[in-house]
């Protein structure tokens, strides 16, 4: 019966994101857009692609512009979850025999739907139009990106429970999110960083993220990156456990 | 209201008590609401209304005292209760593209119970020409329909409707009392909180007036006025150079007020416009002008609390 309510609450919210003006553009369009137009341009001014440049096309960006996914989606969640409260969605949703967890969860479910596709149309407009051809565990990497966007998505719940309105939701949380990506070893490997900023990238949950996806991308196995695994994890737990005690539903 | 109906009240209220930091929102409040009455709680913007109204449908808890719905304690057994109560809340929004018929789907599907025919309700609720609007480009009559529309597709025992026409113009505002109206025609109860006066007095079997968080108040419209202002007033309009004596002399009579050739004849008893009727005929005073002013609702609460509620 409560799943009937979480499909039929999920399919809406599909289907009122899709009627945003630029909901549906500005977090599925932007990271594909970002992804083409710097791999293009990349592998233009790269006439013989030197080692470190092919690296980067080969998998910083491709993970780079996974993240953006993921982040995006997450701001849309906050955002969404702000204006929300704010008018009073969220309690009427709740004077019904709704469960909390299931009107959160349906959002949580339709940032995820949203991650998978744009992962997918990256990978179809890559096909086309990326500069170099990469051959990827395609559904591990899936999977990948999904345990980050749930453990971003978690850090996104944080920041919606205690982010007072929903003027200031969106760039708050990506005052938050975006800096966290410049210290995950994306650009320069953690183990090569300065000991503080080195501290700073081993507890932000972005840079056992990238260490995943990089990793799976690359071809790795899922065994010697069970740490990322386990602290994405812990990250999602923390962050959830937090969110419970502090939401505010109006 | 139905000599018939069990005598069991469907909602109890003993003695809760709610507080916002230092603010006490409610406090000490009791009523009962009967089977198939439509109870208005009235007073104004910040009287504790809305508070006490969302502790009765389980969205708040009380700090203290008891509340029984439906049977039900509402804060521990709110699925349950939830599942039986229709409720429209205050200022309350939906997704801004969600469609009308959308809307009312969703909300039938979160019910273990057969829900009541989504259709037809928009039929009645006159909205079926708008089931393909989004919510965001519906008018505020059409928002509140809808909203009647949502508290009532599980086939609610009780009704609650929160400040329904507030912001709402004189028209939409008498379609909407019709609704209501209909609403108690299918042997519901309904609950629901106004600081309108007239609207509680058009709408409301009884009513509770509440200010500061405390019930000050409580029985039907007609009751409350005439315990509270039984004074009567007729105003007229003579030349007779006599008028103002003869006035004065009548019994019940408290006092006269003249500006002009306007009188106003201020007395007590249902008696006081028959009195004046006859002391007028008797004494062939020509008039050109006469009104009874009947007190209501308002003078009631400016009576008890000094101040008008708009104030």
């Amino acid at each position: 019966m409560m799943l009937r309510g979480l499909w039929k609450l999920t399919w809406i919210e599909i289907k009122v994101f899709m009627r945003e003006p630029l909901g549906a553009f500005g977090t599925i369009g932007f990271p594909v857009l970002v992804f083409l137009v710097v791999g293009r341009a990349a592998g233009r001014n790269v006439a013989a692609p030197t080692l470190a440049a092919s690296s980067f096309l080969r998998v910083g960006l491709p993970v780079l512009a996974s993240l953006l996914i993921a982040v995006s989606s997450v701001l849309s969640l906050v955002t969404i979850i702000s204006i929300y409260r704010e008018g009073g969605i969220l309690k009427r949703l709740r004077a019904t025999p709704l469960r909390p967890q299931t009107i959160l969860s349906a959002q949580v479910i339709v940032k995820l739907m949203l991650t998978a596709a744009t992962l997918g149309l990256m990978v179809l407009a890559g096909k086309r139009y990326y500069p170099i051809s990469v051959h990827v565990p395609l559904f591990g990497f899936t999977i990948a990106l999904l345990i980050s966007t749930l453990s971003i998505l978690s850090i996104g719940f944080l920041i919606a429970s205690i982010v007072p309105t929903a003027r200031f939701a969106q760039p708050i949380g990506a005052a938050i999110l975006y800096p966290m990506i410049a210290f995950s070893g994306l650009f320069v490997p953690v183990n090569s960083m300065p000991p503080v900023l080195h501290a700073v990238a081993r507890v932000l949950p972005m840079t056992y993220a990238v260490s995943l996806m990089e990793g799976i991308w690359r071809g790795d196995s899922w065994w010697p990156h069970m740490g990322d695994v386990a602290a994405l994890a812990v990250v999602f737990f923390v962050c959830t456990a937090l969110s419970a005690e502090v939401f505010r539903w109006e | 209201m139905n000599s018939l109906r069990t005598s069991v009240p469907v909602i109890q209220v003993s003695g809760i008590r709610k507080t916002y930091g230092r603010t006490v929102a409610v406090d000490e409040v009791s009523f009962e609401v009967n089977d198939g009455e439509i109870f208005g709680l009235i007073g104004p913007n910040g009287a504790g209304k809305t508070t006490t109204m969302e502790c009765i449908e389980g969205i708040r808890k009380p700090d203290r005292g008891t509340i029984s719905v439906l049977g039900l304690d509402p804060f521990r057994q709110v699925y349950k209760l939830q599942e039986r109560i229709g409720v429209q809340l205050q200022q309350a929004q939906l997704q801004k593209r969600i469609k009308v018929w959308e809307a009312v789907d969703l909300w039938a599907s979160l019910y273990r119970k057969k829900s009541i025919d989504g259709e037809r309700l928009l039929e009645q609720l006159g909205l079926v020409d708008k089931r393909d609007a989004w919510f965001m480009n519906l008018s505020g009559g059409q928002k509140q329909r809808l909203f009647i529309a949502l508290a009532l597709i599980n086939d609610p025992e009780v009704v609650f409707l929160d400040e329904l026409t507030t912001g709402l113009d004189p028209q939409a505002r008498r379609a909407i009392w019709e609704l209501v109206r209909g609403i108690r025609e299918h042997g519901k109860t309904v609950f629901l909180t106004t600081h309108l006066m007239e609207e509680a007095e058009r709408l409301c079997d009884r009513v509770a007036i509440i200010e500061h968080g405390r019930i000050i108040d409580i029985d039907t419209p007609q009751r409350l006025v005439d315990r509270h202002c039984p004074e009567r007033i007729v105003a007229l309009a003579t030349d007779d150079p006599t008028a103002e004596e003869r006035f004065g002399a009548i019994p019940q009579v408290e006092s006269v007020v003249r500006n002009d050739l306007q009188f106003t004849i201020r007395g007590r008893g249902e008696d006081l416009v028959t009195e004046v009727i006859h002391c007028l005929s008797e004494n062939r005073i020509r008039i050109t002008d006469f009104r009874m002013i009947v007190p209501n609702l308002e003078d009631v609460f400016l009576k008890l609390t000094g101040h008008s509620i708009r104030d």
